[in-house]
């Protein structure tokens, strides 16, 4: 049976995470005798062809392309009724979504529509015994849970960042198809603009490289230090649930349970003494580095490298150093 | 104006999470139930809406056993006016359950607004939402940052990458609350003690078959121990050696 993956595009481009989410697909539905081996299938929604013949070097054999001139901006009506009729003609084993800010809000839709479950925000899936298995993790990685579906097809969101892209794929372009949906007649919720908070920066869930910063910097324009480290890294800045509580960074920068779960292959802890909950969202980074003046804090539990030291000094010096490498390339 | 805010019951973030003997859900001794902190976003905001309006009513619903009514008469004590406890000895009913659950007590009330925490932070899902949405036939919000109700309109900002989406939602809508909304205040005592007189009515969750089964839940795998490279700026050259040259990260 098929695997199809909604294909994410804003703005007329396909996004990353779609190109993961149609890796995972692609491997699973190459591993032999596994419930889901056959074609991986795209759908996406778009006001024009984002580019999707392309998709074939990362796996897709087909895209269905759903238009409407409501689909330039995310529309969660049209899009689930788009998905719906993707998945009536295709009849996949699995549904694949990426567990972005739209993936996140669509996939309930589209799965109680179908009547089925949905796993969402999975680091892994796995065939086993004939069954989809998905693992995520919860209490905001505190434990991991596994998951089996009862109903098919299995609807699953994965997370950003974990899961590869394949290059190569199909050797050639996918093919790609108009699909026939019923549009919706009104619009109960249009997006009437799309504000840029964060101009030029990489999303937390999305980032390679993230700074924090903590309590210990004893105030919101001590904030410089962490943004020139960040700058000199290619870093997005975040910050603690303290920090943010106490008004000096907006809720978005927040790390942790109540604030977003973070596995960037670098995460550089700037005077957080590392709170349960911080440490529950960013524990899987790849490599994590602590600096902080306690050489108690549970913050040097996770970290691979730590720094006990004032970081008013540790941090200037770090972000030098790194500028001298980067002038070095 | 009716508003409906759906709560969950959830273990207190400072959880040390530890699993049952079934291998497959949270071993619930020693734990602090609490109202899902998005959820007490959600609620706030339905009642400064009321507030404003100077008149409405707020219900809220939610699912569980016999120790949901802690929960519930917090919510009545910050200001809801009623409650309504659908009743399960379902242990971890699955999203689709919980909205099919949530849409079945909430059609009848034609509510003008249906709110909701955008996750919550036991299963991190966010999908009772927008399932219940669905199932209500209900245009729906999710990540919702802001809010500025305009006649049958509601203008709201949600997070998305690097953004903000500015929806323009005609009501009768879900909308499922994000941290940063408001300020969610803490009972009175006169709410606590209005709450005890008010009605919290009670049925059956209608939660129909599971359509997620779970299998196991574990502890991930401990991180190995790290170490401490040095103190202060001079252990900075180290450090940027070991961040190339071993870890390979920058």
């Amino acid at each position: 049976m098929p695997i199809l993956v909604f294909i994410e595009q804003r703005e007329g481009a396909v996004r990353a995470v779609s190109r993961e989410t149609l890796g995972e697909a692609t491997r699973l539905a190459a591993a032999p005798g596994e419930a889901g081996s056959g074609p991986v299938v795209g759908v996406c929604c778009a006001a024009s062809d984002p580019g999707l013949a392309a998709l074939g070097e990362t796996g897709a054999a087909e895209v269905l392309l759903a238009t409407h001139a409501s689909f330039a901006h995310y529309e969660p009506t049209g899009y689930t009724r788009a998905i719906v009729a993707a998945v009536e003609q295709v009849k996949p084993a699995a549904l694949l979504f990426p567990a972005s800010a739209m993936g996140r809000d669509l996939a309930p839709r589209v799965a109680a529509r179908l009547g089925v479950g949905l796993a969402a925000d999975c680091t892994a899936l796995a065939v086993e015994g004939g069954r989809l298995i998905a693992t995520r993790p919860v209490f905001a990685g505190k434990a991991q849970q596994r998951v089996a579906f009862t109903g098919t097809p299995a609807v699953a969101s994965l997370r950003p960042k974990v899961f590869a892209p394949v290059s190569g794929g199909n050797g050639g372009p996918a093919k790609v198809t108009p699909l026939a949906f019923a549009a919706p007649e009104a619009l109960k919720a249009r997006v009437r603009e799309v504000k840029a908070t964060t101009a030029g920066k990489v999303d937390l869930t999305e980032a390679e490289i993230i700074v924090s910063g903590g309590r210990g910097l004893q105030g919101p324009e001590h904030f410089d230090i962490v943004e020139s480290l960040a700058a000199a890294l290619g870093a997005t800045v975040g910050a603690s649930r303290a920090v943010v509580d106490a008004g000096w960074r907006p809720h978005g920068d927040q790390v942790g349970q109540t604030g977003k779960t973070v596995s960037p292959k670098l995460y550089v802890a700037v005077a957080i003494s590392g709170a349960i909950q911080h440490l529950a969202g960013m524990s899987s980074s790849r490599c994590i580095v602590a600096i902080n003046k306690d050489a108690d804090a549970p913050i040097f539990r996770v970290a691979d490298y730590g720094i006990v030291g004032d970081a008013f000094e540790v941090v200037p010096a770090l972000t030098e150093a790194v500028r001298a490498l980067n002038a070095q390339r | 104006m009716l508003q409906v805010v759906c709560i969950k019951q959830v273990a207190d973030t400072e959880t040390r999470v530890r699993v049952a003997a079934d291998g497959k859900t949270l071993d619930p001794s020693g734990v602090t139930w609490i109202m899902n902190p998005y959820d007490e976003f959600a609620l706030e905001q339905a009642l400064r809406i009321r507030e404003a309006a100077g008149a409405g009513e707020v219900v809220v619903v939610s699912l569980g056993g016999a120790g949901l009514q802690t929960t519930l008469r917090n919510a009545l004590a910050m200001g809801a006016d009623r409650a309504i406890h659908l009743k399960t000895d379902a242990v971890q009913p699955d999203p689709l359950q919980v909205a099919r659950a949530l849409a079945a007590a909430i059609r009848p009330l034609d509510p003008h607004i249906v709110w909701c925490g955008k996750q919550a932070v036991d299963d991190d899902a966010a999908q009772v939402g927008p399932m219940t949405a669905e199932m209500l036939d209900l245009p729906c919000v999710t990540v919702v940052a802001a809010i500025e109700l305009q006649g049958g309109t509601a203008v709201v900002e949600r997070e998305i990458e690097g953004g903000r989406e500015v929806v323009e939602v005609t009501l009768p809508a879900l909308l499922a609350a994000d941290k940063g909304l408001n300020e969610p205040r803490y009972a009175s005592l006169k709410g606590i003690m209005a709450a005890k007189k008010k009605p919290i009515a009670e049925a059956a969750a209608e939660l129909g078959a599971p359509a997620l089964e779970p299998v196991s839940l574990a502890l991930p795998a401990a991180r190995a121990p790290g170490r401490v490279v040095g103190q202060g700026a001079a252990a900075v050259p180290e450090l940027v050696r070991l961040l190339r040259h071993e870890a390979k990260v920058i």
